[in-house]
This record gives structure tokens, sequence and C-alpha cells, in this order.
């Protein structure tokens, strides 16, 4: 078995992650990763007539653009992997139905990138696929309009709230070339410790991604020279750090969360940090990838955090359901 | 996991930054006294400049209130305005035309009828349900008692 | 005078809800919900006159002062018409002010487009 430790699974053959393409909306072209973006959208509609369309445009043209980028034809990918926090994955299946490339569409809210890598890996050292491509996006709009209220309703964001961040990335792993490898990868169980307050999500999750770190640190053994979660902001980082120094095994020198690195958080009023799918995919894409590439860090840990409520759940008094997938990749 | 619902809670409540409550009154105290005295405003140049009774430049005073807040609204600055005024803005009956004015606008992309008309609503309706039960009892209690 | 008493008690309503708002950390709807039930008995009980004697537009603008009409209708229908007007007298009296919001909502939805907060 390629399993060790409690929850890790090993891939033994090489897995490549070969490229990445990313597009940002205009807030966070305006934030500190704004000139690593491939590409930059100012429209919020971008020439669509719904911010629904919008979105899956988004990550249509994610994936469009890596394949042109590294000149791969529809034959040459044998699978694509992706997923987005709309209803039915909605932005997933419409650019799936244009790309008419072999489909899975998975549901892991603001852990789909994590996931979607994870399980792209797998089916690559299973050797049921050569190239993979993974995909996910999110828009400001569309999620605060099936989350939270209207956007032309008056009122005050809490300061706990985060932003949603208007953005796809798209990810493409190969069994061959070079490149940085991804060697564990770790699906974390659910964690709950009760939090229902949709304005706090970085709480919610902050457990999750402890767990799933902690676990994965101990299945591997592996000393990373980066630690990054996917949409803690502050809130939830500062939680994840207080949980590791209680272990007395801070990770606080080298850990970051790509809620707080997207945006600035002083200047660009967004409370919190950023969240949503397309947060962990664009920084990853954008920022943690070419650091690996440049030999700035040798051994990064990704992991995207997800909250897997729904605004069903959330009016039915449920409360907020967290998961963390760690992503182990060496240059 | 080490913590359960009840420590993590503390840890939660620790490390949530708090809303800045003081400076948020003294801007729902602006803009909220702003709006009133528009509406006061109105009502008495209704009254003076158009002759019209005091029983009824109230209510009209209310409706322009609301037509002023459909347009903001429309215009997309009304949510702007929320931001800084907080309750300010949700409180007065521009408050209430904002929540029927702006999920009609945003489902409009679903269509006039099963997206605007049957969102209109959304927010303003259980308003509307308290609204008219309480109306009713407190009418059968007049009746009871009187 | 009508002037500053408005703007001062106005803005003192808006403040109550603000502290609501903050404390509670619920969505706007629970608030609206709050002052429309609150007004509708605080008028019943004779006790929002005074406040609107005061107060002016400062009373009557806020969502405190909708509640307030309703009791006014209902109970002033209930004494004319009895139990059919108990039911009738608060949506009559508020009928102008709900029927201009959904009129001029829908027409605010025709004539503009949904803006982001970009």
């Amino acid at each position: 078995m390629k399993k060790i430790g409690k929850q890790t699974f090993s891939i033994k053959d090489d897995v490549f992650v070969r490229s990445t393409f990313t597009i940002a909306g205009k807030k966070e072209g305006e934030g500190p990763l704004g000139k690593e973006f491939d590409m930059v959208v100012e429209d919020d509609l971008w020439g669509e007539k719904s911010w629904e369309k919008c979105e899956l445009k988004f990550q249509k043209e994610a994936v469009k653009n890596l394949m042109d980028k590294n000149n791969l034809m529809k034959e040459d990918i044998d699978l694509l992997i992706s997923g987005d926090l709309l209803n039915q994955i909605a932005s997933s299946s419409f650019a799936a139905r244009d790309l008419q490339l072999p489909y899975i569409g998975v549901y892991g809210a603001c852990s789909t990138m994590a996931l979607t890598l994870g399980l792209g890996s797998l089916i690559i050292d299973g050797g049921f696929a050569n190239n993979v491509i993974c995909a996910t996006s999110s828009h400001f709009c569309s999620a605060e309009r099936q989350y939270r209220l209207p956007l032309e309703m008056g009122g005050q964001r809490h300061m706990s709230a985060q932003w949603t961040v208007t953005g796809a990335g798209a990810v493409w792993l190969s069994n061959s070339g070079s490149g940085p490898r991804i060697k564990n990868v770790t699906f974390g169980k659910i964690q709950d410790l009760g939090v229902k307050d949709a304005n706090n999500m970085g709480a919610a999750m902050a457990p999750a991604a402890y767990d799933s770190l902690r676990q994965h640190l101990e299945d591997t053994g592996i000393d990373y020279d980066l630690i990054v979660t996917g949409d803690l902001g502050t809130v939830g980082k500062s939680i994840v750090n207080k949980m590791f120094n209680e272990d007395s095994s801070s990770i606080e020198k080298k850990y970051d969360d790509c809620g707080t690195i997207i945006y600035d958080i002083d200047k660009q009023d967004v409370h919190a940090g950023g969240s949503g799918c397309g947060c962990s995919a664009t920084v990853f894409g954008a920022f943690l990838y070419k650091k690996l590439l440049n030999r700035e860090i040798n051994r990064l840990l990704f992991t995207s955090t997800g909250a897997l409520h729904s605004p069903t759940s959330t009016l039915q008094g449920e409360s907020i359901p967290g998961i963390a997938h760690c992503i182990g990749i060496e240059m | 996991m080490k913590y359960d619902k009840d420590s993590y809670k503390q840890v939660v409540d620790e490390y949530t930054p708090k809303n800045k409550m003081l400076k948020n009154c003294v801007w729902a105290f602006i803009f909220g006294g702003a709006i009133c005295l528009l509406g006061e405003i109105i009502k008495n140049v209704l009254m003076s400049g158009f002759n019209i009774a005091e029983q009824d430049a109230g209510p009209m005073s209310s409706v322009i209130l609301i037509a002023l807040s459909a347009l903001l609204t429309g215009l997309g600055w009304y949510d702007k305005l929320g931001k800084i005024g907080g309750a300010g803005t949700v409180v007065p009956i521009t408050g209430f035309a904002n929540s029927v004015v702006s999920p009609a606008l945003e489902y409009k992309r679903e269509g006039y009828i099963l997206g605007t008309a049957s969102n209109i609503f959304k927010l303003a309706g259980p308003v509307l349900v308290f609204g008219y039960f309480s109306s009713f009892i407190v009418g059968v209690l007049s009746l009871l008692f009187s | 005078m009508n002037y500053l008493m408005s703007f001062i008690v106005g803005g003192i309503i808006c403040v109550i809800g603000q502290i609501i708002i903050d404390t509670f950390k619920k969505n706007n709807a629970y608030l609206l919900v709050l002052l429309v039930v609150a007004g509708t008995f605080l008028g019943y009980f004779g006790i929002y006159d005074k406040i609107i004697e005061i107060g002016y537009s400062g009373a009557t603008v806020p969502l405190l002062g909708f509640g307030h009409s309703l009791a006014e209708g209902a109970v002033e229908e209930a004494a004319s018409k009895g139990f059919i007007g108990a039911l009738s007298g608060g949506v009559v009296k508020t009928a102008p002010g709900v029927a201009a919001a959904l009129l001029f909502g829908y027409i605010a939805a025709v004539i503009f487009s949904p803006k982001g907060n970009k």
C-alpha cells in the first residue's frame, strides 16, 4: 500500500506540477500579487450577462490558456478535475461543457485546489492518466449572492468577515517532464467545533487546518520550508498558530495563509482577508509555484481549507463543518 | 481534537476582532438623523409650498423618501452609504425600501417574473408578515378592551 | 426646532439599531422585524405618540413609525368596523408606503442593472 502513517498517501512515481495559469479580478490585481497573475480582468462581468456566466468564463479561460501556453492539444489531456463554490458546481460543469475534456467535477468548497491536486496525483500515480488538469474558480459577486445578501443591500460587513476572491487557477500535472513534484497527499477529516457564524469562516476552518497539518507532519516527518493554508484569513491563521504553539511545535516562522497573502489587509478593506476557491488557487499558481521554480523554497506544504456548509444548513441552525487537504510538494 | 465546542468558543471569542461599535454608533446617529431631517424638510415643503394637509404630507414624504432610496439603490450608491452609515441607513423607511429594491435588482437576471417579482419581498416579506400580524393583534386587543 | 429634534430623535433610534446589529450579529431582517413589531405595540400603548410629539419625522421615518401606523390604523378601523377593521386597518393605513416600495423597486430593477462591489 502506498499509504504512510495514519492518513497520508505517498506518491511513488513522478507527478510533476508542470505549469499553472491564473486569472484574477480587479481587486486582486490591485493587491500585492497584482503583477504575478497571468491575467487580470478589470470588468466584474468580463462582457458576460451575469456574474455566474463570468465565473465560468474565468475557469474556462484559465484552462484554455494553460493548454495554449504549453501547446497542449485536447487529446493530450486525459482528465480535467475541477470544482467551485456555486450550487451544483455550475461554473465547473459549464466550463467543462465548452472545453470538451473528460471531466470529474468535485465539491470541496474553498479546499478545491488541494482536493483536485491530490486526486490528480493519485490518478497519475495509479497509472490511469499521464496528464491531468486541475482547476477551480470563485467570484465575489456570485458567491456573495448565494451565501449572503444582495450586493445592493446597504449595511456593514463584520470585522471577522472575509472577502471572496474573484479569480481562477488551472494546474497541469504530468508524469513526465521536470519541475516540482507532488510527494505526499493527506486528505483531511471534517472538523466541526460548533462555529455557526458565517461571518467568521476562518475560525470555523482553523481546527480542520490544524488537524490535517499536524497529521501530515506526523505521518511524513518532513521539515517543510513553507507551510501555507488556503483561506483562513487573519483570525484563522492566529488560531492555527496558537494551536501549534500549545503543542510546543511552533510553525509560526514558516507558516502563512493565502487569504492574507493575496490582499493588503491594512489598505484593501477586506477585513479578515481573502477566501473562496480562487484564493488558494491563484496564490498557488501565481506565487507559491514560482517560489518553488526559483528554488526560493524546496519543500512546500500546500493546504487548502474549505467550509462545507450550505445556505440551507446555516438557516437550519447547523454549524459549519471544516475540511483541509494537504499537498506536500518538493522541488 | 484537543478542544471541545465550549473551550473552542472561548478561543474564537478571544481571536475574533470586535466590531467598532462606538464609531459605528456615531455614524449611525449622523446618517439616521440626516435621513429623518430630510423627511421633515420634505414634509414642511409639501405643507407650506404645496398646501398639502399635515395628515397627507407625512405619508407623501415617506413615499418620496422611498422613491429616493430606490433611485440610489439602482445607481449602486445606497450600499456605499450603508457601509458607513450602518443602522443609520437600515432603520429609516429608506432602509426598508432598499431591502425591497436590492433583491428585485439582483434577481433581474433570472427573469422579470420568477426573478425580480418573486424575490422582491425576499427580505421585506418578514417585515410585512410580522407587521400585519401584530397590527391584527393590536386591533383585536383594542376591540376587547374598548 | 422641528428639524433639530427630528435629527436627534431619528439619530438615537438608529443608534439603538446599531447596538442591536453589533451585539447580536444577526441578519438585518431580524432588526427590521423587531422594529416593526416594537413600533406596533409602542403605538398601541400610546407611548409612540409621545415620541412623535417630541421627534416629528425623527420618529415617523424610522421603521418604528411604520409599526406605529399599523397600530393606529388597526385601532381606528376596529373602532368603526369591528373585527374586519382590525384585520384591514393596519394594511390600509400603511398601503401607500408598501405599494410605493413595490412599484419603485420594480421600476428600478427594470431600469438599472445590478452592480458588483468592486
